[in-house]
């Protein structure tokens, strides 16, 4: 693998990463302050949707932005009333405004523009471009530069301006969450609202905040997944990646540079994803592969519960298995023979990676200890 | 300084639907002076200090400080009137530091960092003043209960308090901590702080106030000086009748072994040991207590004897051996095997607070057969007649077996556990805290019912962080500290400040 390609798999990894990291900073603020929000895909949906609708119809991309952040704080606004003021189920609330994007984006789709629940093709000035840096050569030259520029120009140039938005909203975050009097009462109502009450400050602003901030940064990622990534809003666009920046926040340890690697992991697996849909290895190398995660599954279980051993174990058997038969397929072969890996193997690896964070390999996290509970003033 | 009231209060009313939770209360207390509300739980103390702090609005009535008529539609209002108070549970953020917990609310300006240094300053200058030395670096999480508390108290005086009041300051501190914060509270005193202490321990009350509030059943019936009442009186103004406050007990007559423990450790989740090696036992017609402040191993013991948590070692009721990891290891059989258990906590262990009474008193025996009818349905209507005999002859009101059990107060529903427990002649009662919320009317009635058992020849294992609880009941006491037994002593002849140092990890000092 030379060094173009590597630049080129980062260089996607950024901009698929992007979209990931902003809806996870969007969650960070939301549970740091104590209202967990499952509601983030339908959020970025909608912000999708309606960005696009906009900027086609208006064709200028800023006020398809606005119109998708504003979606997006509206459906934010809903989720507070329900689990801020009504002190109803954030989980349930979540879900809700799930299930409304999913529906309402395809049939105001298909109303507006009769094409199939989709919008029309964004053309240019309905779309974010990308920013070339002064220098940076263009795709089909980099072949023949040395690897420094193709550094600067592939990797470090040509994203659209809200990948470097994104990457800017880190350590904004990080400095407003614990460098400002907003971010310690933030995190102070996340934790511990009565302690925030009883000091005079109101829980509830506090909360409906955070919640709009979160509402803001999902809409712009939602803007960016219609029209930066792509150039026209289709059904279900959002493909889980407000669940995956779940997983990414529970990752990162509700922390935002924590946050920002968990990302560009998830994104490197996309990356991957999209760059390899073939990818051949020989079959030592694959069964030994396969081998060393049934040991690691082995070791991982030792220690724990019978569920557990039978569980974990289990699979991890199952691994081994698939690891004998890939040598026992190739013996008459020989060993160095290429086998292919299957394509839904490698497309579902961030969701694979996904299932692990969430099962809990990656150490113990705590989240906010208030999160997820409406705030009753007690007597 | 004029000679106007610290802060005074005119006829201040607070009803919640039928309930007339303050009717027409009025208090002025000197700056100055220490000013003590005592009263029963549910005498409507919480619900005037909850006024006070703004987060309820009085129906009717004023609030005076230094004179002026104020207004306090929310705790800011509160603050910035002088007005600190500080939680019997801490509003303190856990993994926050000191400082940052100090400057929550108060802070200098939108960043951070020049609010932090301003109140590390300031901090040091009240730590000089009133001798309360905190680090302000440490994490909540990891300073015991008595700092904590500092720092709550230093929370209020860094908003400029001049009238802090304290909500059962010592519930949760051992008897040396709680002397220091008496000690802080003389300090605050004698700089011309007004400190006002809501407590239901009259001891505390005789200590350290100056004047003293008797509040029942949301009105104010007294105010005294302090020097001029006793404990007696208080305790008779505060119930509307005579109390008994001390234990009427002979001297125990223990028999043969029935509880035996030894060597028994216990491993929580996070691998932290919680008992380490405990051994104790107790006969039958003698009351073991053990003394701790809380979360020292009471707890996990209580919970290892009673069958749900499991442990290592050995534990061996009337000879023979009780099984601690395996399949019968559960509640179920523990009863059987003659162990009742009054839980320490009754609404999470003890009830089931949406279940009606009848319900809640056979929990652990409905397998019973007395109370089955046939193979598949229960005799319900046998186990209401029962339960409502039961409530009869433990004083539970209203005796209503049909009522569900959070419409008890916290002394009926305690007698309605102890009457389910006690009913079913077991040979070893395990008690946590009995009177934990409970008033004094009800303490005394439990306290009786406890001895009783005992002369009866029945082995009792009583645990309580109320120290007065256990030197008045107990035939033998044992302290807990961090999982283990510091020492046995004999109730007479110790006292508290030994049991104090015991329970403070001290072995050397409190050796006689």
């Amino acid at each position: 693998m030379d060094f173009l390609i590597l630049i080129q798999v980062l260089d996607s990894t950024l901009r698929l990463a992007t979209p990931l990291l902003l809806v996870c900073l969007a969650g960070l603020f939301s549970e740091r302050a104590g209202i967990f929000d499952i509601g983030l895909e339908g959020k970025i949906l909608a912000a999708a949707f309606v960005s696009a609708a906009v900027a086609y119809t208006t064709g200028s991309v800023w006020v398809g932005l606005l119109a998708g952040i504003g979606a997006s704080v509206m459906l934010s606004a809903i989720h507070g009333l329900a689990s801020i003021t009504l002190k109803g189920d954030q989980i349930i609330s979540g879900v809700a405004i799930n299930f409304l994007a999913a529906g309402l984006t395809v049939v105001v789709a298909q109303a507006w523009f009769g094409q199939g629940g989709r919008t029309p093709p964004l053309q240019s000035g309905g779309r974010f471009e990308p920013i070339n840096f002064p220098g940076a050569i263009p795709s089909k030259e980099m072949a023949d530069v040395g690897p420094v520029m193709q550094l600067y120009s592939e990797l470090l140039s040509g994203h659209s301006l809200l990948v470097y938005v994104a990457l800017l909203t880190v350590p904004l975050s990080w400095f407003v969450l614990y460098q400002t009097r907003f971010g310690l009462r933030l995190r102070a109502v996340g934790e511990n609202p009565a302690a925030v009450d009883t000091a005079g400050i109101s829980v509830v602003g506090m909360r409906y905040a955070a919640v709009i901030i979160c509402g803001v940064l999902c809409g712009i990622a939602g803007a960016y997944i219609a029209t930066a990534l792509q150039a026209s809003f289709t059904k279900d666009m959002s493909a889980g990646r407000g669940f995956i920046a779940l997983a990414a926040l529970i990752f990162a340890k509700w922390r935002p540079w924590y946050a920002l690697g968990a990302c560009l992991l998830f994104g490197f697996f996309f990356a991957i994803d999209n760059r390899f849909q073939n990818i051949l290895l020989p079959a030592w190398s694959l069964s030994g592969v396969l081998l060393l995660t049934a040991f690691g599954l082995a070791g991982y279980v030792w220690r724990k519960d019978l569920l557990d051993k039978i569980v974990l174990g289990g699979l991890g058997l199952g691994v081994a298995f698939v690891s004998v038969l890939i040598v026992a397929s190739a013996w008459s072969a020989g060993l160095s023979t290429q086998i292919k890996i299957p394509v839904v193997f490698i497309q579902s690896l961030p969701y694979i990676l996904t299932v692990v964070v969430l099962a809990g390999f990656v150490g113990k996290a705590i989240p906010p200890r208030s999160g997820g509970v409406p705030y009753v003033k007690e007597k | 300084m004029t000679n106007n009231p610290a802060i005074e209060l005119k006829g201040i009313s607070k009803a919640f639907g039928p309930v007339q939770a303050n009717r027409d209360i009025s208090i002025s207390v000197m700056p100055g002076t220490i000013h003590g509300i005592i009263g029963e739980n549910g005498a409507g103390k919480s619900t005037l200090m909850s006024i006070l702090y703004g987060f309820y609005k009085a129906d009717a009535g004023e609030i005076f400080t230094d004179g002026q008529k104020i207004l306090i539609p929310d705790s800011q209002a509160a603050i910035s009137a002088g007005i600190g108070m500080v939680f019997q549970h801490f509003k303190l953020v856990e993994n926050f530091t000191v400082l940052e917990n100090i400057v929550l609310g108060a802070e200098s300006g939108e960043f951070l960092a020049p609010s932090l240094r301003k109140a590390r300053a300031e901090l040091a200058e009240l730590a000089a003043e009133y001798e309360l030395n905190v680090d302000p670096d440490a994490v909540i999480e990891e300073i015991g209960v008595g700092m904590q508390q500092r720092v709550e108290i230093l929370k209020a005086l860094y908003r400029k308090a001049n009238i802090l009041i304290l909500d059962e300051p010592t519930g949760v501190l051992t008897p040396a901590e709680a002397g220091q914060l008496f000690r802080i509270l003389g300090r605050l005193r004698k700089e011309g702080k007004t400190i006002i202490l809501i407590t239901h321990k009259l001891r505390e009350i005789m200590d350290i106030t100056d004047t003293v509030s008797v509040m029942r059943r949301g009105e104010m019936t007294a105010t005294v000086k302090t020097s001029e009442t006793s404990p007696e009186n208080l305790a008779e103004l505060m119930v509307g009748r005579k109390v008994l406050l001390s234990v009427d007990k002979t001297p125990a007559q223990p028999k043969h072994q029935v509880l035996e423990v030894s060597k028994l450790t216990v491993v929580d989740e996070a691998g932290v040991r919680r008992l380490k090696e405990v051994s104790l036992n107790v006969r039958a017609g003698e009351i073991l207590g053990i003394a701790g402040v809380a979360g020292n191993g009471q707890s996990e013991l209580l919970e290892v004897l009673g069958g749900y948590r499991s442990a290592t070692g050995s534990i061996r009721v009337n000879g023979s051996e009780i099984d601690l990891t395996g399949s019968s290891s559960d509640g179920q059989s523990r009863r059987a095997r003659g162990i009742a258990h009054v839980p320490e906590d009754r609404q999470r262990e003890g009830l089931i607070m949406d279940f009606t009474a009848w319900e809640n008193a056979i929990f652990g025996y409905h397998r019973d057969p007395n109370h089955q009818l046939n193979r598949f349905l229960m005799n319900n209507a046998a186990i209401r007649e029962e339960t409502a005999a039961k409530m009869a002859r433990f004083d539970v009101r209203p005796p209503n077996p049909n009522l569900t059990a959070k419409n008890f107060s916290g002394g009926n529903q305690q007698k309605i556990v102890l009457a389910r427990e006690i009913e079913r002649n077991p040979d070893l009662l395990l008690v946590g805290q009995p009177t934990r919320g409970v008033d004094i009317g009800a303490i005394e009635f439990i306290h009786k019912q406890i001895v009783a058992l005992r002369d009866q020849g029945k082995a009792i294992l009583l645990i309580s962080v109320e120290l007065d609880e256990i030197l008045s009941l107990s035939d033998r006491v044992a302290v807990m500290f961090d999982g283990q037994i510091m020492g046995e002593r004999d109730p007479l002849k110790t006292n508290e400040k030994e049991l104090g140092l015991l329970m403070a990890g001290i072995i050397s000092e409190a050796k006689e």
